[in-house]
Order: structure tokens, then C-alpha cells, then sequence
């Protein structure tokens, strides 16, 4: 099957393309077992604006973002400030357990470490 | 009678007896090598003095009479002493009916358990003899009536007052059945021979005569024996491996704690003697909300006991818990169940537990210090009180300037969750600046974390970093006193950071101006129910100061379970392991339980609570106490902006 688009090559090549509801990377996979309210995510943001850690660079939006696509070695460097104060939970508009994925991340790294 | 030949059915009673006797003092010793030396040194203060008395009456009125479960309910508690106190009284006066016998305080141990079996109608003709027999074979039935009640809990746990009771695994189920074998065999081996003989007690014999007629007692004499003895024995082998492990560990244990041990830091043994002290009464599983309310069921205290005895914790076990503290509180044995919790949690976070790099730059301690913001409310004083309008944001602006603040009478913290819940911030302000009060606030513009939550998670490292760098800046702040919003904050501020100035929950501080200065606050016919957080109840037992300042600015309406056996509002962030659903499941029970009474407001005194109940529609609204008594003290009877809100909720 051809159409005129086809021949433009403005398509996306296959391997650039991040389906952000399927998860990819193993760690990523056994995280949304373990908290399923990550799947409701839809970064809005919420999470960081309230976040203490923000000024040293934690960003649960980043860092859900570098899950989904698999790029590991930045997310431990992001998380390492958060203090677990668990606001990010409570703003959170679709009840996502943030504070959970932020713990069991931590566990999760030091243990590949 | 010769005691030299014994009769051979009493070797599966001896054998076990041997075994506990032996294995017991083994396992107790390898314990306690695990504590350190400078842990025992503070032992012999406490072991020769009145503390040891207190002990022994405690483990009298626990061990035995178990009086914290008739406390819970009193079949229940029936049922336990019975067994407990009556197993007890039947050794001591069997013993003592032995001696009364042989004159001799050595005869075999066996003795007194077959006595019956030697000397069928005790000391006969004799009043003393009567004595024993019957209150023998009244102590008997005694046992077995509470075993009767054991039985009927299987069926009907809700009459014995539990809704729940706990799941039994293998050791537990097979120790059970040699414990519930023991006394029915008892009561027919006596039975049997009291009939042959045709003598003994008035309950023993009337069985016994019951039986010569449809039975062959003479060839049913030595198994019955025999059965009772194995019963016995079986159940002392398997004692060291079951629940019933807490029979003599409970007593170990109120020693030891009355000898000064604690639940430990590290693993000094007592968190071992703890973990088997618990008898899996599922007391604990009754009063836990995750049970009730979410339909978890394999977290509660008992299963994380049972686990961790076994080495077979699993994470969630040890982290779906609100550390709440409700089981604690109902616990008969008065397990430390939420350190042993946090401790394993510790491990599981192993390593992380050492220190990170890279805490928030607000508490670093080099002087760059946004937050810091010095105000006082002095100046406001002589415009009189009543009808005062205050600018929040002006106040908030404050004005002050560094050097300020080291005069200041009040270093406020509002904490992260107070950030999250401005009103509060600003009803302190309005207090603060109302009472003339000098305060600076130390999280004016950015929030900074106590440190709890990290410590509740079991990180360690990163909850003492940012303690030692956030108590570096309470002391260079000059302040004499530090005021706290949240209770969490209150307890790790009170129990960890060890600070040169005291540290004041608002409520205390607040009940404290209420009492000095009570023309400041004017009173109103609001209807409120008080919610008591867990961390500021069970947690630093402050119960009284909140309704004080409640019953002086309005009426307190009561609620079912209040006080220390207050509801936990769901929003804990010790656990970790809850989803939002169960979360919102265990909240909103909670809330119907404090609007029972239909109150004008729920009154609670922690930022978490009234965030998490906030969160949905509710149609009775929750306020921090910091908020009702700022509106007392405005003169608003009825907030505004709440009133509004709740017409709108109620009329659709």
C-alpha cells in the first residue's frame, strides 16, 4: 500500500517512536505492577510545582518521563533529594500514588546498583 | 508407693518437659548476646530494686489474669484466664497437694500431673484430702470452661466480641490440637480412674460412675493415661514453634522491660522476645481500619509478628500499615509493634539508609536562608481586640528585618503539610499577631520536610541529614520556643532532634494563651466534633488541650471512639504500600464516624487530616483548631467563606 504521504518520508521511523501507555523498560514495567495508579498519570505537572526537592532538581514528571522511555541512568540523580514528604500525592488530580513510585523506585535502584 | 519405677506412660510428659526447660533458656540466651554490654550494665539498678516487684505484679495480671483483655471484652477475657490462671492454679496446688502428701518438696515432677492416678482418693477421711479433691476437680472444670469457650470462638467469634480473628498457620494448628486434647484427657483419665476407685472428687467421680456403666474402665485406665501425657508432651514440643512460644517469653519480656530494655534502635534481642511474645489473639486485626474499612487483610500487627518471627516478612507486610498505633494500644502484651515495623523497614531500605547527597538548599546552613522572616504582632495590641480586621498578606509581608530575629518569642514551622493547607499558616499568624506575640516563620517561602516521612520509610541516613541540618538552623535562629502545626513534625522535632529550646504543638500552646488571656476569644453555640490525629494523640498524648480550646470557643460534641482509641483519618504517610482507593475507603469511614453526630464542623489539629478529609464533597466542613479559634477570635462566629461553602453542599 502507498499513499503520496508515504513517499515524503516525513514519518516517523519506527524505533523513534515512544508509545508513552506501553511501558518498555523492565524496571518501568515492574513499577506499574506494583503502584497501577501510575498509569493514570497524564503530567499535568501538579506534583513538581509543589515539590520541596524541585530547587535540586527532582521532578516527578521528568522522572516518569525518562521511565517510559527507559533512560535509567539520569532518574536515580533526580530522585535522590526527595524526602518522601508525600505532597505531590495529595495534589495529585488523578490520585496517583507519586510518593509510592518515588520509594519503591529508590529501593528499585539501589538494588540494580 | 515406690517413685523409683515409673510408670512408663509418664515419658512422652517428662521428655517434653525436659525440652522446654532446656531449649527455652538456649533460645532466651542466644537472644540476648545480641545485645552489647553497656546495654545489660543499667540491668542491676533496675533488677534490685522495686522495679522487679512491678514487674512480677504486671506479669501476675497479664500472664495470668490477662486484665488488659477483659478490657477488650470480658468472655474474652474470661476465656483466656481461665485457661491461663487455671492451668497456673491447677500446678501450684497440685504441687502443693503432693507435698501435703509426701512431705517432700522433691517428688517427681510427674507427680503432681498423675496424681490421681497414685492415689485415687487423695488423702482419704481426711478434711484436708476432701479440700484438695474438690477444689482440684473445681479448677478442672474452671479450665474447662474456658476451653469450652475456645471452642465455641471458632463458631461464634462475634459473641466473644471479635469480628475478626487470625488465621492460623501449621505449628500453630498442631500445638492447638495437643493444647485442647490435654484437659478433656485429663478430665477422663480421672474420670476413669476415679470411677474404678470409687472415690475422688465430687465432678471427677460423678463422671466416673457415668462411665463404669458403659465402659471397661480397667482396660481403659493405662491408654487413658497414656493419651493425656502424650497430649502433654506433644504440646511442649510444640510449644518453642507455635504461638503458644508467648506462655513464657510474655513473662521474659516484662522483665526486661521493667529491667530497662527497649525496643531497640538496633538489634539488641528484646525486638525477639517482642516478636514471640505475641500470642496471635488477633486482638489487633479487630481494631486495625485496613481490615475493617479496605479489606486488607494481611498486614496487621499479629501477621507482621508472625512473619518476621519466621523470617518470612515481605515488604508489603511491613510497610501496609498507617503506624497509627491503634493495635499498639489494644495489644494485651503492649508490643512496640510500630518499632519493630519501622526497624524491619530499615532493613529492607539496607543500604539507603546511608547518607545521600543532594537535600533541599533551604536548610543547608549557609546563612542563605530565604524562609527566615521575623514579624510581630506588638504594635497590634492597642488597637483593641474585638472586631480587628487583619490583613493576612500584610502580616505576611512582616516587615522585620534579620537582626530581629533573635528576639523573638515564637519560631513558627508550619510544616510541608501546612503548606499545602494555607489557612492554617494564616489563622496562626492571626492568632500570634492578635496576642502580641513576636514570631518569626522558618518556612515562610519554601517548605522544608521535618524529616519523618523519610525516617517512617525506613531511610534512615536521609531522614538524620536533613534532621541535623534543620535543627543547625532552629538553634542559630535565637528563638526561645519553637511552634509546630503538624503533630508529625511535633513528634520527630520532640524525639529526635534534641533541641536547646522546647518544642510546642499549637494546640498546647494555644490552650495555654485560651487559659492566660481567655478575654482574647469569644465563645459560640458552633457544634464541633475534635478528631484526634495520631501522632498527636497516641503519639505525644495530647488529648485535653485541644477540647479545652474547643469547649471554650463552642461545644464539643463526642464521638463513638475518641481520645486513644481515636480513628486514624487515612491519610497517614507511613504507609507506603496502600492504594488511593483503600486510602479513600479508610477516609471516608472515618469522616461518617466524626459527623455522627451531625457537628457544625469536624475540629482537627493536623494539616494531613483536614487535607485528607477535605479531599470529595463533604458536607459537614473540617477545619484545623488553629482556624476555629482565630475565628473566635475575629468575632465571626461562623466563617464566612465555610458558611457559604456548606449551603452550597447541602442545597443542590
Amino acid at each position: 500500500m502507498s499513499t503520496k504521504g508515504d513517499k515524503w518520508g516525513f514519518q516517523p521511523e519506527k524505533s523513534n517512536v515512544i508509545v508513552l501507555d506501553r511501558p518498555v523498560a523492565p524496571l518501568y514495567r515492574q513499577l506499574r505492577l506494583k503502584v497501577p495508579s501510575l498509569a493514570s498519570c497524564f503530567f499535568c505537572g501538579g506534583c513538581s510545582a509543589t515539590c520541596t526537592a524541585s530547587e535540586e532538581g527532582m521532578n516527578f514528571r521528568v522522572v516518569h518521563l525518562l521511565l517510559c522511555r527507559g533512560e535509567m541512568e539520569k532518574v536515580g540523580s533526580l530522585i535522590a533529594p526527595c524526602l518522601l514528604c508525600g505532597k505531590c500525592t495529595l495534589v495529585c488530580p488523578r490520585n496517583v500514588d507519586t510518593r509510592s513510585v518515588v520509594f519503591n523506585l529508590k529501593l528499585a535502584l539501589h538494588e540494580l546498583q | 508407693m515406690n517413685f523409683s519405677d515409673h510408670p512408663p506412660f509418664v515419658w512422652p510428659f517428662l521428655a517434653g518437659m525436659a525440652f522446654i526447660f532446656v531449649y527455652l533458656p538456649l533460645v532466651y540466651l542466644n537472644w540476648l548476646r545480641k545485645g552489647k554490654l553497656k546495654e545489660f550494665r543499667v540491668m542491676p539498678a533496675h533488677i534490685f530494686s522495686s522495679k522487679t516487684l512491678l514487674a512480677v505484679k504486671e506479669i501476675f495480671s497479664e500472664c495470668l489474669l490477662h486484665r488488659r483483655i477483659f478490657r477488650f471484652n470480658r468472655r474474652l477475657g474470661y476465656m483466656h484466664m481461665s485457661l491461663a490462671f487455671g492451668w497456673f492454679l491447677l500446678i501450684v496446688v497440685g504441687k502443693a497437694e503432693t507435698m501435703l502428701f509426701t512431705h517432700d518438696g522433691f517428688n517427681p515432677p510427674y507427680l503432681p500431673v498423675f496424681f490421681k492416678y497414685f492415689y485415687p482418693s487423695g488423702i482419704p477421711h481426711t478434711f484436708k484430702g476432701y479440700f484438695f479433691l474438690t477444689l482440684m476437680d473445681l479448677l478442672l472444670l474452671f479450665v474447662l470452661s474456658g476451653l469450652f469457650l475456645a471452642f465455641y470462638k471458632r463458631f461464634r467469634s462475634r459473641r466473644l466480641g471479635m469480628t475478626r480473628t487470625t488465621r492460623h498457620i501449621l505449628p500453630d494448628r498442631i500445638a492447638l490440637t495437643f493444647l485442647w486434647m490435654i484437659f478433656p484427657f485429663r478430665w477422663f483419665a480421672e474420670s476413669v480412674t476415679a470411677g474404678l476407685a470409687g472415690s475422688g472428687g465430687f465432678f471427677t467421680l460423678g463422671s466416673g460412675k457415668l462411665l463404669a456403666g458403659i465402659l471397661p474402665l480397667d482396660l481403659m485406665q493405662e491408654p487413658a493415661w497414656w493419651a493425656y501425657s502424650v497430649a502433654l508432651g506433644g504440646f511442649f514440643f510444640a510449644l518453642p514453634f507455635s504461638r503458644y512460644m508467648h506462655i513464657f517469653t510474655e513473662a521474659v519480656m516484662i522483665l526486661l522491660k521493667h529491667w530497662g530494655m527497649k525496643t531497640p534502635e538496633r538489634d539488641n534481642g528484646y525486638g525477639d522476645f517482642e516478636l514471640n511474645a505475641c500470642s496471635r489473639c488477633g486482638i489487633c486485626t479487630n481494631v486495625c481500619q485496613l481490615s475493617a474499612d479496605a479489606g486488607i487483610t494481611h498486614s496487621q500487627a499479629v501477621y507482621f509478628l508472625r512473619d518476621a518471627r519466621y523470617g518470612l516478612l515481605e515488604r508489603d507486610t511491613a510497610e501496609n500499615c498507617f503506624l497509627c498505633g491503634r493495635c499498639s494500644r489494644a495489644c494485651p502484651v503492649e508490643i512496640g509493634v510500630d518499632e519493630l515495623r519501622l526497624a524491619a523497614r530499615r532493613r529492607f531500605a539496607g543500604e539507603l539508609a546511608a547518607p545521600v547527597t543532594g537535600i533541599p538548599r533551604g536548610v543547608n546552613g549557609q546563612g542563605t536562608f530565604p524562609g527566615l522572616n521575623t514579624q510581630t504582632g506588638s504594635g497590634m495590641k492597642s488597637k483593641g481586640v474585638a472586631g480587628l480586621k487583619v490583613d493576612v498578606k500584610e502580616g505576611m509581608k512582616g516587615g522585620a528585618t534579620r537582626d530581629q530575629k533573635n528576639g523573638v518569642e515564637v519560631l513558627y514551622f508550619g510544616g510541608c503539610m501546612s503548606h499545602l493547607t494555607p489557612g492554617i499558616m494564616a489563622a496562626t499568624r492571626t492568632i500570634l499577631e492578635k496576642a502580641g506575640i513576636s514570631f518569626a516563620v522558618l518556612d515562610e517561602q519554601e517548605t522544608l520536610c521535618c524529616g519523618r516521612p523519610a525516617m517512617q520509610a525506613g531511610l534512615e541516613g536521609q531522614a538524620r541529614e536533613i534532621i541535623a541540618r534543620l535543627s543547625e538552623r532552629i538553634r542559630q535562629s535565637g528563638a526561645s520556643l519553637l511552634l509546630v502545626s503538624c503533630p508529625i513534625c511535633y513528634r520527630v522535632f520532640r524525639e529526635e532532634y534534641h533541641l536547646p529550646i522546647p518544642v510546642e504543638h499549637h494546640t498546647r500552646y494555644f490552650s495555654r494563651l485560651v487559659t492566660s488571656r481567655p478575654a482574647l476569644f469569644h465563645s459560640s453555640s458552633l457544634r464541633m466534633s475534635y478528631h484526634d490525629p495520631c501522632d498527636l494523640g497516641r503519639g505525644s498524648g495530647i488529648y485535653e488541650e485541644p477540647r479545652k480550646i474547643l469547649r471554650h470557643t463552642g461545644t464539643l460534641v463526642p464521638v463513638p471512639q475518641e481520645r486513644e482509641d481515636a480513628l486514624c483519618c487515612g491519610g497517614s504517610l507511613a504507609n507506603l504500600a496502600i492504594t488511593p482507593r483503600q486510602r479513600q475507603q479508610v477516609t471516608d469511614a472515618a469522616y461518617a464516624h466524626l459527623t455522627a453526630e451531625a457537628p457544625d464542623f469536624v475540629v482537627t489539629s493536623c494539616p494531613l487530616c483536614k487535607k485528607t478529609f477535605a479531599a470529595g464533597k463533604r458536607p459537614v466542613p473540617v477545619i484545623d483548631i488553629a482556624e476555629a479559634l482565630a475565628f473566635s477570635m475575629t468575632g465571626d462566629t461562623v466563617p464566612t467563606r465555610l458558611q457559604k461553602s456548606t449551603r452550597e453542599l447541602v442545597a443542590p
